[in-house]
């Protein structure tokens, strides 16, 4: 019998996590995510597990590089400044394959901006922050139990597939409270004898790197390797949601909190009797592009909202290929689209 | 060589490599000092007999493929940025002996908060840092140990004070904090000094072996091609130039 309870999204997350068998937290202190350090600074001593608050986002993210590759269940999270000092790290995490965590809950920018939600990490998370060609999983909640529901799935994917998984959440998601039914740990078993560094013991040592200084026969091998896997993971892993889309004749498209203002956009729509429906992306990467393409075969036009300056919209656009128009609202800065707005502008089509 | 009693020869090697050293040519110009701390390392890996309990943590710079080496499970770790692998290594596997090996950019420089801060928690690890006063594998530029008037890439006037300030002393700086437990600078510019840096990286070792705490062993190492100069007037200049101004010795045993 699962048990209703109530919690604020950055402390599910954490507690979803321990859920999923992560006991090893680096992190540094950054609004609005800083009850997920907190969280784990509490519980993780509980479960023998260790929280180590880093000296910078640079060394947080390789201590969770060097616990990776030590073959543990690891995460970090941060905030978009944060996040963005983290990159280097995310690059070497791909370039030497190792699972990790990484959370970010997103707030206004560029720079320093503020500590309201955003959405302006669109393009940072999904088309590589780092330099060279990798990849990350990228997972985009709308709720509290999807925070916390999601978190259990990305230690399964960041071990299934030696890759970074981000939770890419904002600073509305993480900071309000909504009652959730706790996940359960998976019952996925990943052996990482063959790879994880604990002293080669009667066996051949292992080498974490990413270094390879043959550009023929090692670099390009390795990128080759690389992007097989992440054809892998766009075939296995796409995850989308369509709410009201069956005899939709506008479909809006939002990922995350602001899918939540477009859903109750799309219900006062209903209301007036005009059909629309939402489709939303739950992984930005992959991305759901067929997915999308189908679900909008017989709309007539598509609405785009995002609480950045169009980013995601870009995608929708690769998607349709110019098929069906595609309209967009964003808001900025940490501002929220207004449901009146999406309801305004969906009416001025039919006008 | 002895006759045994069979006339036979038998050999009776007194130097051999040691078993933790791969028998592969090294990337190491001629008379660099990196190859005479490998071997130390290795020695010390084979006399704790620690081969298979070692993970080797390798920075940024001409130390890079120390993994290649050394017949040990290897981590690389961005620029600077050893110490918080190894951090994250070492609370994974306390058990295991984790070495970080760091140039003098990578951890004076770029990777200066990260040093500070493991030193100050006092992870129980042990940092090998190779002094050589410039950045090697980068084609000779001006370090955070560069000395002043050196001339480096980056420096081609002379290191100037108004410019650069004064370089770095790293086991001063750490020998501020309170958690490390052993702080040494030694050098390998004469077998009498090799022979102390042995043993302080024995200490290192033995200290983390023991669960003592964190160990810092700087190493005054000759990077020819960097000076250019030949071997032997490296070995020179860490006497004439390095040494008065890097004292050695111990800072701190505990
Ligand atoms: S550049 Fe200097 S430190 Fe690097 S291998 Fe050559 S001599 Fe050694």
């Amino acid at each position: 019998m699962s048990k209703k309870i109530f919690m604020r999204g950055n402390e599910a997350l954490a507690e979803a996590a321990i859920i999923a068998g992560c006991r090893y937290f680096f992190g540094y202190p950054i609004t609005p995510q800083n009850e997920v350090p907190a969280y784990f600074a509490m519980r993780l001593p509980q479960v023998k597990g260790t929280f180590l608050q880093a000296e910078s986002e640079l060394a947080a993210i390789n201590m969770v590089f060097g616990a990776s590759a030590a073959g543990a269940r690891v995460m970090t999270s941060s905030s978009s400044p944060g996040i963005s000092l983290k990159q280097e790290g995310i690059s070497y995490l791909a370039g030497a394959e190792l699972p990790a965590v990484i959370a970010n809950i997103m707030r206004g920018g560029p720079g320093l901006g503020n500590i309201a939600g955003a959405q302006g990490d669109y393009f940072q998370a999904t088309k590589g922050g780092g330099h060279g060609d990798y990849r990350i999983i990228v997972l985009a909640p709308y709720s509290v139990q999807e925070l916390a529901d999601l978190t259990v799935l990305a230690f399964d994917l960041a071990d299934t597939y030696r890759m970074v998984c981000m939770i890419l959440g904002d600073g509305y998601l993480g900071q309000m409270s909504e009652p959730l039914v706790l996940p359960k740990p998976s019952s996925k078993h990943f052996d990482k004898s063959g790879w994880a560094l604990n002293g080669a013991k009667g066996r051949e040592p292992h080498i974490i790197r990413s270094l390879r200084l043959n550009p023929e026969h090692a670099l390009e091998d390795l990128n080759v390797k690389l992007q097989k896997k992440y054809q892998t993971v766009a075939q296995n892993e796409i995850r989308y949601e369509e709410y009201k889309t069956d005899d939709a004749e506008y479909l809006l498209v939002g990922f995350g909190i602001c899918s939540r203002i477009i859903k109750a956009a799309i219900n006062g729509l209903r209301d007036k009797g005009v059909k629309a429906g939402l489709f939303r992306p739950v992984t930005l990467w992959p991305y759901p592009y067929q997915a999308l393409q189908n679900c909008a075969k017989n709309v007539k036009k598509v609405l785009v909202v995002e609480m950045n300056a169009g980013q995601m919209v870009e995608d929708v656009r690769l998607a349709l290929n110019g098929a069906v128009p595609v309209d967009f609202i964003g808001r900025m800065g940490g501002m929220i689209p207004e449901v009146e707005d999406i309801i305004e502008r969906i009416e001025s089509y039919a006008a | 060589m002895q006759l045994n009693t069979k006339n036979q020869l038998q050999e009776n090697l007194i130097f051999t490599r040691p078993s933790s050293l791969n028998a592969r040519p090294h990337h190491f110009c001629p008379g660099c000092g990196h190859g005479i701390v490998h071997r130390l390392l290795a020695e010390l890996i084979d006399e704790f007999d620690i081969r298979q309990n070692i993970i080797l943590v390798a920075p940024v710079g001409c130390g890079v493929l120390a993994y290649f080496y050394i017949n040990v499970d290897g981590c690389e770790a961005a620029h600077g940025r050893v110490p918080a692998v190894a951090t994250g290594l070492k609370r994974v596997h306390p058990d295991n002996i984790v070495i970080g090996y760091q140039g003098d950019g990578d951890l004076l420089a770029i990777g200066i908060a990260e040093t500070i801060h493991a030193a100050n928690r006092g992870e129980n690890i042990t940092i090998i840092f190779i002094n050589n006063a410039l950045y090697g594998m980068t084609g000779g530029q001006m370090a955070p140990t560069s000395l002043v008037g050196q001339k480096t890439k980056t420096s081609p006037y002379g290191r100037s004070v108004e410019e650069a300030g004064y370089p770095l002393k790293a086991c001063e700086l750490l020998a501020t904090l309170a958690a490390p437990v052993f702080i040494e600078r030694t050098s390998v510019h004469s077998i009498k000094q090799i022979i102390k840096t042995k043993k302080a990286i024995k200490k290192g070792l033995s200290n983390q072996i023991k669960g003592k705490g964190y160990s810092f062993i700087e190493v005054l190492s000759m990077c020819p091609t960097g000076w250019g100069m030949k071997p032997q007037a490296a070995v020179e200049w860490i006497e004439t130039h390095m040494v008065p101004y890097y004292a050695l010795g111990n800072l701190r045993d505990r």
